[in-house]
């Protein structure tokens, strides 16, 4: 290895395809032996141009498509984003509609809590824990399809409030499937806490302290593991969080064996929320009428997703459909913390310190806003026509971001109008 | 003259209890381990017939070998691995007290036998010349410095006590008194630990530990030379379990060929067993931490059965012993 240019150390690509990783992201490390001298991460595999789409959209379209920015934080984005176009349209939902989203949302919470502490055990090779809470998952998974008519992407939420109610047979339902899974965590608590090989594996391990945290701007279950007070449901209530009492859990191991204690006592408060929302479900409409243009006006949504805080930021024009959406999702804010983490730990710790922000890197990746003179240098040399001699603020219409698609395309050799001829001609 | 026996030497290498017999043994531990382990995590886990499917799926597959792989290393490494875990089989007593060859020392040729498959997962990763297959050939040969140890240690302490290098003899001592091989129950313990460590399972899977390095010394192995590593690794996991069947539970030997291997098979069944229900048990150990345990806590605990069975052979041994 002495005629390795770089000094003393192996470079490691761990992705963009690799075991580890459930979706394509780039994690080159630099190694000597088993310990990490630096990482960097490269995001960018998943841009799907969900923002973009979005303009072309009305307001109920879009929520639907921003419902599928995350596959397990689906309401929460959502929500995110029905509650801005709310604010701009002076719209004021029934109560009963808050607290059906509520109950939803914090269903959906015990399942990506859930899902995490699976996914943990498998990164660190302890897949007994993965099959028994995927398992335990189906519980709560098997009830939201109950309750929505989905497993994952639910589309309860529409302009005004929800689109469905909860029947009385189905609260008694819930509160039987609670009792389960309230019995499960009490296990899976005993298991995080008492099980050696696990807790060896998880002490000590992608230190974030307290200072480093806020630095670095964590949300999160990240963020509380480092003992940061941080809870948008508590700082700044949407919905009706301000009327159920729960706590906002934190730990002070500033680790990852922190962040499944967090994660796990927040599935016990969430519990308790969901038992609270039951008993004080209010009567009424669950949803008031809602117009289909929006007036002009903009506004920005704090959501607290599973993964962390979720923002999401909307423009409108006073058409039906969107100016401009951004969203913001938790894993971006979270990304940063994880090269922090990484320095100087174990190659064998990485999966788990990844893991352990629960990324979601499709939700993450976003194109960087193209500006006046850059444009040339940000979009890989080409300029979009007419975009340059915009003014400080170019932006690009429809048609030429998909000319752009495939001229990008074309320079590194793959013509879509070519690969269309030979698709229709009906040979391969 | 001789046909009949050169026949019959042929046969015991290639059928019974050689070859055949171990590969259809060796699925069959597969298969048990698999459908275990699934069951415990809650899973329906494979058919029965799953390990042979694989088998054969993968023996019909086209094999790569890396353009920058070492040719010669990386094709005869698989055969080395097979070769060596299927030739240690012939020195331990399945259900008489002879094995089919004996000498004395049989005990160190086993042990190494068992050693050379590791050497071969080393040695196959490293000339595969991808990094994660490097970073696997490495952690497998720093693994075996560490786990090696306590097992040659607890493995060796009976054989003192027994007072000679066969296994064919310790197989016989044992046999006629049980109640010492009592003493040796802390050195089966740790034989079972060090046991997955050499057949690179949870938590000591470190070598191939997939969300790290995606199958470690393997990760460049495909068709038919990655049957024969899988192969190998099975039958490692039979005669290693059967090595620990000798050892430490050498009861039932004097009922006869069809009790004695029926016993057998009862005996082998409860170490994969015992293998599987540990791998269900743990998360993998990072390979700083499995070194650790190894040298802080199963060599001492190796070295005190050590002492167990010295001092019991100047004691209560001597009682015992004469007949």
């Amino acid at each position: 290895m002495g005629k390795n240019p770089e000094p003393r150390g192996v470079r490691v690509a761990i992705g963009p395809q690799h075991p580890a990783l459930k979706e394509p992201e780039s994690f080159s490390v630099l190694l000597a032996g088993e310990k990490i001298l630096e990482s960097g991460v490269r995001l960018g595999y998943n841009h799907r141009g969900i923002e973009k789409a979005c303009e072309e959209r009305t307001y109920v379209q879009d929520l639907y498509l921003i419902e599928r920015i995350c596959g397990i934080c689906s309401h929460s984005h959502s929500t995110a984003f029905i509650s801005a176009v709310e604010e701009i349209a002076g719209l004021e939902i029934p109560r009963r509609a808050k607290y059906l989203r509520m109950l939803i949302g914090e269903l959906e919470r015990v399942h990506s809590h859930l899902l995490w502490l699976g996914v943990a055990g498998h990164e660190v090779g302890f897949d007994t824990l993965l099959m028994y809470t995927w398992r335990d998952r189906e519980v709560v998974m098997d009830l939201l399809a109950a309750l929505t008519g989905n497993r994952v992407n639910y589309g309860v939420n529409t302009m005004g409030g929800v689109r469905r109610d909860v029947s009385e047979d189905q609260k008694k339902q819930v509160l039987t499937a609670v009792d389960i899974l309230e019995e499960r965590t009490k296990y899976y608590i005993g298991v995080a806490t008492q099980e050696t090989t696990l807790i060896q594996r998880l002490s000590g391990v992608g230190k974030l302290n307290h200072e480093d945290a806020i630095h670095l701007g964590a949300v999160g279950p990240t963020a509380r593991a480092s003992s940061v007070k941080r809870d948008v449901r508590k700082d700044d209530p949407y919905l009706a969080y301000d009327e159920i009492p729960f706590n906002v859990v934190t730990s002070d191991h500033n680790d990852i064996y922190g962040r499944a204690v967090v994660r796990c006592l927040e599935l016990m408060e969430s519990y308790n929320m969901i038992r609270f929302i039951i008993a004080n479900m209010p009567e009424g409409p669950i949803a008031v009428k809602a117009p289909r243009k929006v007036p002009a006006g903009e506004a920005i949504s704090r959501y607290e997703a599973p993964r962390g805080e979720d923002v999401h930021y909307v423009r409108a024009n006073g058409s039906e459909k969107p100016e401009r959406v951004k969203v913001r999702a938790p894993t971006l804010a979270n990304v940063q913390v994880v090269s922090h983490m990484l320095k100087d730990g174990y190659l064998a710790d990485l999966p788990i310190v990844v893991a352990a922000i629960d990324p979601c890197f499709s939700c993450t990746d976003r194109m960087i806003a193209v500006a006046g003179d850059m444009a040339a240098i940000n979009m890989g040399g080409t300029a979009f026509p007419g975009c340059a001699d915009a003014g400080s603020k170019a932006r690009a219409t429809w048609e030429q971001v998909r000319q752009h698609g495939i001229e990008f395309y074309r320079r590194r050799g793959v013509d879509f109008a070519r690969l269309n001829e030979t698709f229709t001609a009906g040979g391969r | 003259m001789h046909w009949s026996s050169i026949l019959w030497a042929l046969f015991q290498i290639l059928i019974f209890p050689g070859l055949l017999f171990l590969v259809a043994l060796a699925l069959a531990a597969e298969f048990v381990d698999r459908k275990l382990y699934a069951r415990l995590q809650n899973r329906l886990g494979p058919p029965w017939f799953q390990p042979l499917a694989d088998l054969i799926k993968l023996l019909a597959k086209q094999e790569v070998v890396p353009d920058l792989a070492d040719k010669f290393m990386f094709v005869v490494t698989p055969m080395f691995a097979l070769t060596a875990a299927v030739t240690a089989s012939f020195y331990i007593p399945i259900w008489s007290h002879q094995a089919l060859c004996s000498f004395p020392g049989d005990v160190i040729v086993v042990l190494y036998l068992l050693t050379i498959p590791t050497i071969t997962f080393f040695l196959g990763g490293w000339y595969s010349r991808s990094v994660y297959s490097m970073i696997g050939a490495a952690r497998s040969i720093m693994q075996l410095f560490a786990y090696e140890i306590p097992l040659f240690l607890a493995i060796l302490a009976p054989a003192l006590l027994a007072g000679t290098w066969s296994l064919s003899g310790m197989s016989l001592f044992y046999a006629h008194r049980p109640l010492l091989s009592l003493l040796n129950l802390l050195g089966l313990a740790i034989a079972l630990v060090a046991l997955l460590g050499k057949l690179e399972r949870v938590p000591f899977d470190a070598p191939e530990a997939e969300t790290e390095i995606v199958a470690g010394s393997f990760t460049e192995y495909s068709g038919r030379l990655l049957a024969l590593f899988r192969l190998a690794i099975d039958v490692e996991m039979v005669v290693g379990a059967s090595l620990l069947a000798a050892v430490f539970l050498p009861f039932g030997m004097d009922f006869g060929p069809v009790a004695g291997f029926g016993l057998y098979l009862a005996k082998i069944l409860a170490v994969i067993s015992m293998l599987s229900l540990m791998r269900t048990l743990f998360a993998r150990l990072r390979l700083d931490q499995m070194i650790n345990f190894c040298w802080q806590i199963a060599a001492p605990l190796a070295f005190v059965q050590l002492m167990a069975d010295l001092v019991a052979k100047g004691t209560i041994a001597r009682g015992v012993m004469i007949p």
